[in-house]
């Protein structure tokens, strides 16, 4: 039995999952029933000026008949009075006191009205901010949000002004509608902020209804650009992470990842990357708060397995192991194999290779099954056949060095070999 | 002596519905399908594409569904095959493409590649979608003898081509076998007629009903009038029994069978209290069912040989055994004692299996012991006689009356083709179809 334990901050956490800032964690009734079901901690949903929302709020892609592959929301931060929200907070805050209580906020843009946010909310019971530089629909329009996330020198001023005042710790939620999160990651680190989240949702159109021609979500004949988020943008959230986790400057606070995560092997990813906690969203609202249970199971029978008595063990693991492109070992060569007795004759892996690839693989025609094999002289180790085979384990890679001696591009280039594979 | 045993009107109209309704029913809804067509792999090259005699573009008119292009799918199936509609609902699918399927090798459920084919063709033909254009009228007339599968496939190809073609039907209906030989709870009289209808709506195609061959004209007569003939006439009446007793009252052709249970209303058709059925091809099957669902108390299926050798499939003798058949394996017909001119019992030798025959199948052998069956009906569904007297009446070359052709579908005279069960004997309304595009493809050639 590992200990899935998570200390952020100080703040502590039975699990390292936490519910992002968003509709999930808008009001008492449903914190208490994420709480209930045994998450670790709420990011609640964005405090600030009042808003108003639309209808319809939502939009998403499907893949392959599968629904919510990627979801994309045009809802604004909280729409309930601060009072309500701040009074409910406490009252949660008092029935589970072990767990993570974070509030999310979104001043006007200048240092008064962020210090009176700050002043109104601290005393609730919150055990941290998570200021929201990151929401790209409807608030950068008046300067907030994603307005402040993409500009450093904003961000560092009112992060500095956020840090005058706040009495509890304070966690800067990046937006991902950027070049690169890093200078904002840096400015918000050197305003003094005591730690990251990333990342907020990214600036989409999921699709168009192609009857009305409108596209999606549909709000009286019009649309707006909505924040996609989901199982579609964890590998580009992994990416702004291992930025995060690779800078000298930004490495040293801790982080809390967001972006698809929707499995305890997404969690782990993550955390490999850099993250002490995780915050989930999408699949919270795909599934309901029971997807914990086996994302906290999941996760304690890997550690087991693996050795890792506690989280700490293998935060940031897999961080050296992304490098520059220039590095990589040019000598490393492998080849597909297909096992004969997996196969079940699809023709993908061919087709692929045949049409987009490097016409690798040979195809012996039977009937009404026909027989693939490598051509172990022409196969350049792409494993595009690897990743389109239906079946597990049936092509696997096997391992047929160049030379036993590494050599990067640089060195190659040094050395005067051929530039080319032809 | 009560010979009232074999009698009609053995249950309620509710109950025939029921007995009769749809054994393979279509998806209940367009979600129901769209998920099944998500999980088809969209294989290259692919087995069930190749085990299909018409060839038909399964992982393509899938993916068709799955991307919402019903107009599409439909006619990548119907530019194939053109009774695809028929063929989703009565091809033994577990032989061909469902059996071929690659899910198959990793011990999962095929994909249901009949119903999704069902599915596209049935919204085609509910909305009469007319997928194919006709070109202008070449002035190149085509005769056809037999409205059924072969002939009307043949057919849809040379209009296509605008070529003008004539079918000389000798029934009232056309579709052939489909309409007058096909289990009713596979496909519906009405739903064989809305077909024929879907496939001439191009246009060209002209049906003359009631017009047999040999009574009305013969092939001499459209040899002279056409630029070239199609001889699509199918097979006849089972094959008989040559065996004591057979004219006895109860003793019925299971073709006949079938095609008065398909032609009336299903109260109108006696059947027996006890009924033995002779054969196991897919017949067989069809006539054993057909008349348990009709009321029969007892149906037993008497077979020569072993479920080894059977021509039906295993699907196929499923049914039959859960609609309550009994079945003896091994056993030959031998005699039928009748009563008053009427059957009363069907007396079989039991057989062994020896060495194989001309099919490669071992040859039933009789032990020298006996069985008796109290049986008040004996169907004969032990295989189709080919017209043979048409055959040679028209000095057409053959073998045991099967129509003998070169390269597919010429035939010893010149200009005059042939295909589907005339030709092969007697197998699938698929191999009919593709029969008729081979004999099209051939025609075309030449009359240009």
């Amino acid at each position: 039995m590992a200990d899935i334990r998570a200390d952020f901050l100080g703040i502590k956490s039975p699990n390292p999952f936490w519910l992002a800032s968003a509709p999930p964690t808008d009001k008492k009734i449903n914190v208490l029933r994420a709480y209930e079901a045994g998450w670790g901690g709420v990011v609640w949903k964005t405090l600030g000026s009042q808003v108003k929302n639309v209808s319809s709020r939502y939009s998403a892609v499907s893949y392959g008949g599968k629904k919510m592959m990627g979801f994309n929301n045009i809802e604004l931060i909280s729409d309930r009075p601060i009072e309500i929200n701040l009074r409910e907070i406490t009252e949660v805050v008092k029935l589970f006191p072990d767990r993570a209580m974070i509030v999310s906020l979104m001043a006007d843009n200048d240092r008064n009205s962020w210090h009176e946010l700050i002043k109104k909310c601290q005393d609730a019971g919150a055990m941290g901010f998570e200021l929201n530089f990151g929401c790209p629909h409807g608030m950068t329009e008046r300067g907030m949000g994603a307005a402040v996330g993409q500009d450093p020198e904003i961000a560092k001023m009112v992060v500095e002004w956020v840090m005058e005042i706040s009495k509890i710790p304070v966690i800067t939620k990046l937006t991902p509608n950027v070049h690169s999160v890093v200078p904002t990651g840096r400015a918000a680190v050197e305003g003094g902020t005591n730690a990251l989240s990333l990342i907020n949702t990214i600036q989409s159109v999921t699709g168009i209804d192609l009857d009305t021609l409108v596209p999606n979500p549909y709000v009286a004949g019009k649309s707006v650009f909505g924040g996609y988020c989901g199982p579609a943008v964890k590998p580009i959230a992994l990416k702004m992470l291992t930025t995060i986790a690779q800078d000298p400057l930004t490495s040293k606070v801790p982080v809390s990842g967001i972006g698809g995560v929707s499995t305890w092997k997404d969690a782990v990813e993550f955390m490999l990357l850099g993250s002490t906690t995780v915050q989930v969203c999408t699949a919270a609202m795909t599934h309901g708060f029971r997807i914990i249970e086996d994302m906290c199971e999941g996760l304690n029978n890997w550690m087991d397995e693996k050795g890792f008595n506690k989280i700490e063990d293998f935060i940031g693991l897999s961080v050296p192991k992304i490098t520059h492109w220039e590095d990589l070992d040019i000598n490393y060569h492998h080849i597909a194999k297909i096992n004969q007795d997996k196969c079940i004759h699809c023709g993908l892996c061919y087709i692929a290779c045949e049409d987009t690839s490097h016409q690798s693989i040979n195809m012996e025609k039977g009937m009404p099954y026909n027989t693939y094999s490598i051509k172990d002289e022409e196969c350049v180790g792409c494993n595009l056949c690897q990743l389109v085979c239906p079946v597990n384990d049936c092509i696997t890679m096997e391992v047929h060095r160049v030379s036993p001696d590494p050599i990067n591009w640089k060195q190659w280039q040094e050395r005067g070999l051929p530039l080319n594979d032809h | 002596m009560n010979l009232i045993m074999i009698k009609n009107k053995r249950l309620s109209e509710e109950q025939y519905i029921e007995s009769f309704s749809d054994i393979h029913p279509p998806f209940e809804t367009k979600d129901a399908a769209l998920v099944e067509a998500n999980r088809c792999l969209f294989c290259y090259d692919a087995p069930c594409m190749k085990s299909c005699p018409t060839s038909i573009d399964v992982p393509k008119f899938i993916k068709q569904i799955a991307t919402e292009n019903i107009k599409g799918s439909a006619h990548t199936i119907l530019s194939s095959n053109i009774m695809g509609a028929g063929c989703s609902k009565v091809c033994p699918v577990e032989k061909l493409c469902e059996g071929a399927c690659v899910y198959n090798l990793m011990n999962e459920a095929p994909i249901s590649i009949a119903k999704l084919q069902r599915y596209s063709t049935e919204i085609a033909m509910n909305n009469k979608w007319q997928l194919f254009k006709r070109k202008p009228s070449s002035g190149k007339r085509v005769a056809i003898v037999g409205a059924g599968p072969a002939g009307l496939s043949c057919a849809h190809v040379l209009s296509q081509e605008g070529v003008d073609v004539t079918i000389f039907e000798k029934e009232s209906k056309g579709g052939g076998l489909m309409t007058y030989g096909i289990a009713a709870y596979k496909v519906t009289p009405e739903f064989c007629e809305d077909e024929v209808n879907y496939i001439t709506s191009i246009g060209g195609i002209d049906i003359k009903y009631n017009q047999a061959l040999d009574k009305d004209f013969s092939v001499e007569d459209l040899k002279s009038k056409y630029d070239a003939v199609y001889l699509a006439f199918g097979v006849g009446l089972a094959r008989q029994l040559d065996i004591p007793g057979e004219n006895l009252i109860g003793v019925i052709d299971a073709i006949e069978f079938i095609y008065q249970l398909r032609t009336n209303d299903f109260s109108h058709l006696p059947v027996g209290d006890k009924v033995a059925v002779i054969g196991m091809g897919m017949t067989a099957i069809d006539a054993a069912t057909q008349a348990k669902r009709l009321g029969a108390k007892e149906v037993t299926l008497v077979y020569r040989r072993t479920q080894e050798e059977m021509p039906c499939t295993e699907h196929e003798l499923n049914i039959a055994k859960l609609d309550g058949c009994n079945i003896i394996w091994l056993a030959s017909p031998k005699e039928i004692i009748g009563e008053n001119g009427a059957v009363k019992s069907l007396v079989c030798d039991t057989m062994k299996l020896g060495e194989p025959d001309s099919s490669g199948r071992r040859s039933p052998v009789s032990t020298g012991e006996m069985i008796t069956l109290e049986v008040d009906m004996v169907i004969k569904a032990a295989g189709q006689m080919p017209f043979s007297e048409i055959v040679k009446s028209a000095q057409l070359e053959n073998s045991s009356g099967k129509l003998t052709v070169k390269e597919k579908s010429a035939t010893n005279l010149n200009g005059i083709f042939a295909g589907g069960d005339c030709v092969n004997g007697g197998r699938e309304v698929v191999d009919a179809v593709q029969a008729g595009k081979d004999g099209a493809k051939e025609i075309l050639k030449y009359i240009h």
